[in-house]
């Protein structure tokens, strides 16, 4: 850690919602109700691609009890028109098919109508006297079969984009994208070392605790309030309206404690049903997804196959590289190809790029945003690639990476240039940390890995409100998913000089605060900070200019120093210092209420990048994988609070230590889905675990206050090929496919064992 | 709609009066870490739950003469906190107690677990290998069933109509004898057993003069894989032994491909943990 | 068919409820008593978001009919704090940040109670194996565990 340079940047307070969380009061999305309220249920296509030939509801209506029942034709039309959310791109006319199916059921599990009903019982009881008739259509699953020329088509309108010339008939690869950089080919013609290997990975679910849940309530003249677990609750209501016709001010979204998200809580599942149901009944209506719900209609991240060649000198200087990425975009176009692409090479300054990107419908649920969506499982393949590169030419791998480290000014292959970026700092750090220093256990190997992830800035809205007694309450827009809360109120308490408990942060629904895009892109410390720093810099200002008032002073004659006014200089006069305290008490007879107020699309997001060590052992015989120590590095910025700080890189390096061996989506011939819930979805548990360690590394961002970047996203992107690497070096088997599950790697140690004993 | 009635017996007699009386719609409630997962996925629907853990004979612990009787409802927790049961039986203790995470094991029982019938069930291979043998009691009285009759395939039992498992007792064996029991799973917790070893045997100096081994997860039941057995006994447990026995356990399997293993991984498996079983069992017998 | 009367303790309050056959204790403590602390993450056993006590033993809430409660004692996340002192664990968990959305704390919470009631001098591993039960995946767990181990110490110091 550095030295102390803030009074409370950089200390670990108690975050304020601790208590609440920590005694059950806290209330997360299923824990709102009304009073009347019905209870919605969804009822789901049990086929992976079949035509709906139509929907018979009548038996449903006909049940005591049921209030209200809907299908697609209850959701307008949407025009074919991509918006941003959150990290990724959505179309309308896909997403109103999403949260209903209209003439086509695309997934297990898609919804094809919606009952509400005064029981649970009498909701479950409505769905399976709902008659719809199917045509089931062949489908597909895999990423490389649904790319094939013979593969069932899911959309019949959909051309490659991309492509040129344009193709005259349906695809389910909905878009082709390349970037380049130098010259590829001429790059790998100076390469004395050229590495190529294709890897796959599986879908995996960003695993939050807490399902779907949504509590609505409209009313006959229009007016309609949600209460939702989500990441972006601004999101929410723009999507509820356009899929609803709604106008903004007439939804009111609140946005309940949020239970884990990672990104999968950035687009609409149930709320516009559940807005639409009380509509239909005049009723709230709540409607909770069931966690098998969760798993087979909610977003995974993308399965994909990415083929990698990386061409090096003997010096380990990396001349040029080759990548091609396909992704699974799910049902729906609009997988995170772009972002895996741009992130596959972007720690290293590699003079001869070309990566190739394709975005592949199949008969999956539509991919949802996931931690760094995309990147790790580009990086998956790069960084086991740069790691047989070490191995090959004998270069210690994280000397090879500093050799070829991204530094301010590198030109990245997507055009953008580096400015203040710390890859060199954290690869340092991670060579001189404990953890690397100590020598590899016997019967155990180490595994490095590194990564990249842009991080983000974008809309926010913050207000500093001073009350009567001096104390501020901070409100902004975010759903606050691991601590932000306690970070805007160390910022805030910074700037205004004052105890960090006289502070108390607030998340404000979508009728109290301005717009605020979604927590994503680790960009709520960062933006909605900096919203927060300027909302209190304005309330400052304010008192200040209080001050100044009452000292019948230039308000240029007042400063705001350690929570109170100030003259400037004993030119300006001799007063007596005003605490925040005594203006505020003062406030009404000085000129009203003191609110600070800011929104800012905030730019210059500083690019995150970590280092990841593991060291681990094979059991030879069953393939089991236990992982022994664990450090995460990461170049932070500036810690605001160091505990939660390092909470992002163990959650996040934990997610990809489960990515790495266990969690995959295991579907059936029939395209269904075999593992939909906690038992077989294997997500890590406690005793899988060494402690994490950490090593925050702080280059600050030049463009932010406090020097903040994200820091949420780059702790999922090196863990797979950290522990690939590592077994690897343990076993002689270089894994090229996730999970490295125990029946998969022992069926490589033995496929390779007498392979080995004829060498 | 039909509604389930919930009625909580004293007496073994009652339960399985109502269990008679129930047409076929009676299920037991022991632990109901099976059961009430199945009624929440809608496969099973019963008209009447029989709670039995009201029942006294079915919720204790008892040694007689050597035989240890352990009530079919008691929970894991319960069984691992019975220092004389664990010190007799360690490998059965160790079986019961890897069903599910602490809060499983807080209700969950061994009773349960047999006539949930799974073929991955953690404590039937180590049950088997014990040559447990459950006392069933139905509309005809009282049996004796050797533990392995029971499951007749996964989700299948062989208990006729009203029948219902009491306690499972476990024999008195000599001294010189161990056992164990070993799963793989992917994780360290909360997973079902891709494949279970349970191994029971007695030493006689360096000598295997007894053996039962039975696997889980590899057959539609969990097997008593004999063959094992006898590669063991007469043996010093020496290396060519072992390697007869797990030949034996592989030879035994009859897997399939699914979300938790494959036919090639489990049978492999099932050799592997077979020697690593024995070892444990051997130390815990007296081998040095 | 008519509701079951069922007769318990919760928190140390007696406590009466009606419910139907197939309610599970959860059902009861969300829907009826408006104990919402216990939260369902699955309603198969497999996350532990949903533990209680019930007469000293660790279990989910969802494993459990709201009938089986008759005559015993239920302790929930909403029991933890002794009036306005929080307990220990609750206490360090805050301290630490042992905790990031909180979904899946009061669990823990209570399953990390019923390990130290029952064992008050846990090794790391037997910590991480008493918590295998509770999925978090926010925290990478290591922070809940370095608070009950250390909220253990704190409590051996005491006894001293």
């Amino acid at each position: 850690m550095s030295a102390q340079r803030y009074k409370w940047v950089g200390t670990r307070q108690n975050r304020p919602d601790g208590a609440d969380k920590v005694t059950g009061r806290a209330r997360f999305a299923a824990d709102f109700n009304l009073p009347g309220e019905l209870v919605g249920k969804v009822l789901r296509s049990p086929h992976a691609h079949a035509n709906i030939r139509s929907i018979d509801t009548t038996a449903a209506a006909r049940l005591p009890g049921v209030k209200a029942i809907v299908t697609g034709a209850d959701f307008p039309e949407q025009p074919d028109q991509l918006l941003p959310a959150g990290e990724m791109q959505v179309n309308l006319r896909d997403v109103t098919r999403n949260i209903m199916a209209k003439e086509k059921a695309l997934y297990e599990g898609h919804a094809v109508a919606a009952v509400a009903a005064t029981t649970a019982a009498v909701a479950a009881e409505a769905l399976s006297l709902i008659k719809v008739d199917y045509e089931i259509l062949p489908h597909v699953i895999d990423v490389r079969e649904a790319m094939k020329d013979n593969a069932p088509v899911l959309h019949a309108h959909m051309r490659t984009e991309g492509v040129k010339p344009a193709p005259d008939k349906p695809s389910n690869i909905a878009k082709r994208l390349e970037f380049a950089k130098g010259d590829a080919d001429a790059g790998f013609a100076q390469a004395e070392v050229v590495i190529e290997r294709e890897f796959t990975t599986e879908p995996v679910h960003q695993g939050y605790i807490e399902p779907h849940a949504a509590l609505a309530s409209a009313s006959e003249d229009g007016q309609v309030q949600l209460w939702t677990t989500t990441q972006g609750h601004f999101q929410v209501r723009g999507f509820c309206c356009r899929l609803l016709d709604l106008e903004t001010a007439q939804l009111r979204v609140t946005p309940s404690e949020i239970g884990g998200g990672f990104g999968g809580k950035t687009v609409v599942y149930l709320e516009p049903l559940a807005i639409r149901l009380s509509q239909r009944a005049g009723r709230p209506v709540k409607m909770v997804m069931s966690r098998e719900e969760v798993m087979r209609a909610s977003g995974p991240t993308s399965g994909g196959h990415v083929k990698v060649k990386l061409g090096a000198r003997k010096d380990g200087s990396i001349v040029a590289a080759d990548v091609t990425v396909a992704l699974q975009a799910g049902a729906f176009a609009g997988s995170p190809v772009g972002p895996s692409c741009m992130c596959s090479l972007a720690c290293y300054d590699i003079d001869n790029i070309r990566v190739v990107g394709f975005d592949v419908v199949s008969n999956r649920p539509k991919v949802a945003a996931y931690r760094a969506p995309g990147a790790p499982i580009s990086a998956w393949a790069v960084e086991s690639v740069v790691d047989m590169l070490a191995q090959e030419l004998g270069i210690d791998p994280i000397d090879l990476r500093l050799k070829n480290a991204a530094k301010q000014g590198t030109k990245t292959h997507y055009g953008a240039s580096f400015g203040v970026i710390g890859l060199v700092e954290t690869l340092e750090a991670a060579k001189n940390s404990p953890h690397y220093r100590a020598p590899v256990k016997p019967g155990h190997a180490r595994g490095v890995a590194a990564g990249f992830w842009f991080n983000v800035g974008a809309d926010s809205s913050a207000a500093a409100q001073v009350g009567e007694d001096g104390t501020v309450t901070i409100i902004s827009g975010n759903p606050d998913i691991g601590g932000s809360r306690a970070s805007l109120a160390l910022m805030a308490a910074e700037e205004l000089g004052i105890d960090y408990n006289k502070v108390r942060p607030i998340v404000a629904d979508t009728a109290s605060i301005g717009f605020n895009f979604v927590t994503g892109g680790s960009r709520v410390t960062f933006a909605t900070g900096l919203a927060v720093i300027n909302a209190t810099r304005d309330a400052i200002s304010q008192l200040k200019a209080r001050a100044a008032k009452i000292w019948e002073v230039d308000v240029e004659g007042v400063v705001w120093e350690e929570g109170e006014a100030r003259p400037s200089s004993t030119n300006v006069g001799k007063f007596e210092p005003l605490s925040l305290a005594k203006l505020a008490a003062s406030a009404s007879r000085t000129g009203g209420p003191i609110n600070g107020h800011a929104q800012l699309n905030a730019q210059g997001a500083g690019p995150g990048f970590g280092v990841h060590i593991v060291d681990l052992k094979v059991d030879m015989d069953t393939g089991i994988v236990t992982i022994d120590r664990y450090t995460a590095v990461q170049d932070v910025g500036t810690a605001i609070h160091p505990s939660y700080v390092e909470g992002q890189l163990q959650g996040g390096a934990v997610q990809g230590i489960g990515w790495a061996l266990n969690e995959e989506y295991i579907y059936d011939k029939q395209g269904r889905l075999q593992n939909p819930g906690f038992l077989d979805y294997r997500m890590p548990v406690a005793s899988d675990l060494p402690m994490i360690e950490t090593v925050l590394v702080e280059v600050p961002n030049p463009t932010h206050p406090y020097g903040v970047r994200g820091v949420g996203e780059v702790p999922i992107i090196p863990p797979m090929a950290a522990i690939g690497s590592a077994i690897a070096r343990a076993t002689g088997v270089r894994m090229l496919d996730l999970p490295m599950s125990p029946p998969r790697l022992s069926a490589a140690i033995d496929a390779a064992t007498p392979a080995m004993a004829a060498e | 709609m039909m509604q389930a009635e919930y009625r909580a017996p004293t007496s073994v007699d009652e339960a399985v009066g109502l269990m008679a009386g129930s047409g076929g719609k009676g299920r037991v409630l022991a632990g109901g870490t099976d059961l009430l997962v199945q009624m929440r996925a809608g496969m099973q629907v019963p008209g009447l739950i029989v709670d039995v853990k009201r029942i006294a004979e079915m919720t204790s612990i008892v040694q007689q003469d050597g035989d240890w009787r352990i009530g079919a409802a008691v929970s894991g927790a319960e069984i691992h906190d019975h220092a004389g049961l664990r010190a007799a039986w360690p490998g059965v203790v160790e079986a019961i107690n890897l069903i599910g995470s602490k809060q499983v094991q807080g209700r969950a029982s061994a009773g349960g677990n047999l006539c949930n019938a799974s073929p991955a069930a953690d404590s039937v291979p180590a049950l088997v290998a014990a040559g447990a043998v459950a006392t069933v009691q139905g509309p005809n009285g009282r049996r004796a069933v050797p533990v392995e009759q029971i499951p007749a395939g996964p989700g299948r039992t062989s208990l006729a109509p009203g029948e219902i498992v009491v306690s499972l007792t476990l024999p008195a064996r000599p001294k010189g004898s161990g056992d164990a029991y070993l799963r793989l799973i992917p994780r360290t917790e909360m997973d079902i057993a891709v494949v279970g070893c349970g191994v029971n045997l007695t030493l006689s100096g360096h000598n295997c003069v007894a053996a039962r081994v039975a696997l889980g997860a590899v057959a539609p039941t969990v097997l008593l894989v004999e063959a094992a057995a006898k590669a063991l006994i007469g043996s010093t447990l020496d290396p060519a032994s072992l390697e007869a026995a797990a030949a034996a356990c592989r030879a035994a399997c009859k897997p399939i491909d699914d979300k938790r293993g494959t036919i090639v991984y489990r049978t492999k498996i099932a050799g592997v943990l077979l020697k690593r079983a024995v070892a444990i069992a051997a130390q815990r017998a007296g081998k040095h | 068919m008519s509701k079951i009367h069922v007769t318990t303790t919760v928190n140390g309050e007696p406590t009466e409820f009606l419910c139907n056959a197939t309610d599970t204790l959860l059902d009861v403590l969300r829907d009826e008593l408006r104990l919402t602390g216990a939260k369902e993450g699955c309603g198969s056993g497999d996350c532990g978001a949903c533990s209680v006590i019930v007469d000293d033993r660790l279990t989910c809430a969802c494993l459990m009919l709201g009938a089986e409660a008759e005559g015993r004692r239920v302790l929930t996340i909403e029991g933890m704090a002794h009036g306005d002192q929080l307990h220990p664990l609750q206490k360090k968990f805050i301290e630490m940040a042992a905790l990031q959305c909180g979904v899946c704390t009061p669990g823990v919470l209570i399953a990390a109670k019923a390990l130290l009631d029952r064992n008050p001098n846990p090794t790391e591993t037997e910590v991480r194996f008493g918590l295998a039960g509770n999925l978090c995946r926010c925290t990478g767990y290591d922070k809940i565990i370095r608070a009950v181990m250390d909220v253990a110490a704190d409590q051996r110091e005491t006894a001293r």
